[in-house]
């Protein structure tokens, strides 16, 4: 009695300890404390899992403090080794390997249901049907998505044509046959059980194959939604109120990530999921192709132009992530700092490929979080800004956004850096960004290119600003 | 509808838990601000490592001698830890860098 006592409570101080970690997270003070207290509390639930009372259990510790020492060991050497920059890809291992588990667990029920030795209710045998979906598509999408992240997999590669129409398919296929399964108990067999959960392995890379680029924050936040419904399925599985409550609450913070960035891009789900740009991108850049000529401005020029101004704009976009150019970016920033310039970054909410990208790199390079503007913050801000610096980003500044309806990315909140008195673009070349659209910024009367790599091109304007002072 | 009924009244408190988990989690978690979006979600990331306590209990309930659900969840739990571990030690990594003042 007193040990089931302990038990429970162990699994409600936990659950406790989710919900107030989460609310800690929401500010940048106590953001630390909030991700230690959900640690703390998952570790009480482990402990309460491990001693919790159980009629005929044999047990098997030696099999579970292995599997955990191995599997902590790994996680825990693999986010200490990790580089900031690969953040992104390393986010989706971890997303991918909890929908694994979920999808382990879920098909463990089904080999002695089938084999009729143990029995389940319509509902369970549904939450099992839908952990096996949610928890394959999350696997094998998070397994793409680092791919993709990575470098491994380009983001045109494995595109079927009409691969939309593919993808409709196989999600209504998954549907009937997980419906079919549920209805059907145990009649059904262990062939088409492990087929839906081979059908829902390969809808999870089907499914992400055409997202890319500039897309990749929704499909992450998405996935890591997923792997939350499924960890909550299989809570009701186990008929374990803890695993409903942690499943439940990271299926919501991924809802509404999912759901701020596609606002953020003003476009809706389906159509990021369709894999939206392109078709109408071609008239647009037909029409900025025009006898346009981008004006470039020397090195010399543009540190003269930050050194004597009084506020400049940083724009970090992906080309920032890419470069590395994180920390020279910061040296630049204290370099105009020590010489009364003030320096502020402006962030949109899809710069980089996942939610907050660009926040976290800066944070690296010990950029203080309170210079780092939100969008309308930065908007506000740029109209009494002397030099708006772009580093990487190209689509989430292209006026075309406001003034051409014929644009793709026509209607999507953008920062408007035109409205600051001068606008310097650092770019390798004049080509389009993920969206395929030239941008029409690169030839505004204000803008003047510096071509060059990032990193390159900001560590030079350093020396230069030096050899100015 | 018999049965959806039946449902309903046996799972009651279930259902209570179910609805008001989702409404808090969303109250919880729109207010964070855009630069913590990466350790919000990448926190939300290790705490969907709960499924590991699915696979304690799957390994806890096998037979000794049933090799099958041993492995199986013995994969379980690996796989579960590492997103567990992972998640909470990249969470911490990325929060150690937020800071306020300047050096």
């Amino acid at each position: 009695m007193a040990l089931e006592f302990f038990v429970n409570l162990c699994y409600l101080l936990g659950a406790i300890g989710f919900v107030w970690g989460l609310r800690l997270l929401s500010s940048p003070d106590s953001a630390r404390r909030g991700n230690i207290l959900a640690g703390i509390g998952m570790g009480l639930a482990i402990v309460a899992a491990m001693v919790s009372p159980m009629s005929g259990a044999s047990n098997n510790y030696g099999w579970i403090v292995g599997g955990m020492i191995i599997g902590g060991l790994i996680g825990y050497l693999s986010a200490k080794r990790i580089k900031m920059t690969a953040m992104p890809q390393m986010v989706s291992v971890f997303n991918g390997l909890g929908g694994a588990c979920a999808v382990v667990l879920a098909y463990v029920e089904l080999i002695p249901y089938y084999a009729t030795e143990s029995s389940m209710s319509t509902g369970e045998l549904g939450m099992v049907m839908f952990a096996l979906l949610i928890g394959g598509v999350s696997f094998t999408g998070s397994l793409l998505a680092f791919g993709k992240l990575e470098g491994i997999v380009s983001d045109n590669a494995l595109v079927l044509p009409k691969h939309h129409i593919v993808n409709i398919i196989m999600m209504l296929a998954s549907f009937g046959l997980g419906a079919y399964l549920t209805i059907s108990g145990q009649s059904a067999g262990i062939v088409l059980g492990t087929l839906f959960m081979v059908l829902a392995l390969i809808y999870g890379v089907s499914f992400v194959v055409p997202i890319g680029g500039a897309d990749m924050p929704v499909v992450i936040s998405l996935l890591n939604s997923f792997t939350g419904l499924s960890a909550a399925a299989t809570g009701l599985i186990y008929n374990n109120q803890f695993m409903l409550v942690g499943g439940i609450l990271v299926g919501a913070s991924g809802t509404i990530l999912t759901v701020l960035m596609c606002n953020a891009m003003n476009r809706s789900l389906l159509n990021v999921l369709i894999g939206g740009f392109g078709g109408g991108g071609a008239t647009a850049q037909a029409k900025a192709r025009g006898e346009q000529v981008a004006k470039e401005v020397s090195l010399n020029d543009a540190a003269i132009m930050l050194y004597y101004s009084r506020s400049v704009m940083v724009v970090p976009g992906y080309g920032l992530a890419v470069a590395q150019a994180q920390k020279v970016c910061k040296e630049l920033d204290d370099l105009l700092e020590s010489n009364g310039v003030d320096v502020k970054y402006a962030i949109h909410p899809v710069a980089g490929r996942m939610p907050g990208h660009m926040n976290v790199l800066l944070a690296e390079a010990d950029v203080p979080y309170p210079k780092l503007l939100d969008l309308e913050d930065a908007n506000d801000a740029l109209k009494n800004t002397d030099v708006a610096v772009i580093v990487g980003a190209n689509d989430v500044v292209n006026p075309a956004a406001e003034d051409d309806p014929g644009s793709p990315i026509y209607g999507m909140p953008v920062l408007k850096v035109w409205e600051a008195k001068n606008v310097i673009v650092i770019k390798r070349s004049m080509s389009a960004g993920y969206a395929g659209i030239q941008n029409q910024l690169f030839f505004h009367e204000r803008n003047r290119m510096l071509f060059g790599d990032a990193k390159a091109a900001m560590g030079n304007l350093v020396t230069e600003i030096k050899g100015l002072g | 509808m018999e049965t959806f009924f039946q449902f309903f009244n046996d799972q009651l408190i279930l259902i209570y838990l179910l609805l008001f988990t989702i409404i808090l989690g969303f109250e919880v978690i729109s207010k964070v601000p855009t630069v913590l979006h990466t350790p919000l979600m990448s926190g939300a990331n290790a705490i969907s490592g709960v499924v590991i306590i699915g696979a304690i209990i799957l390994l806890r309930q096998a037979k000794p001698d049933d090799y099958l659900t041993l492995s199986l969840g013995f994969l379980g739990v690996i796989l579960g830890m590492i997103n567990v571990m992972g998640g909470f030690v990249v969470t911490d990594r990325m929060l150690e860098m937020f800071k306020k003042k300047k050096r």
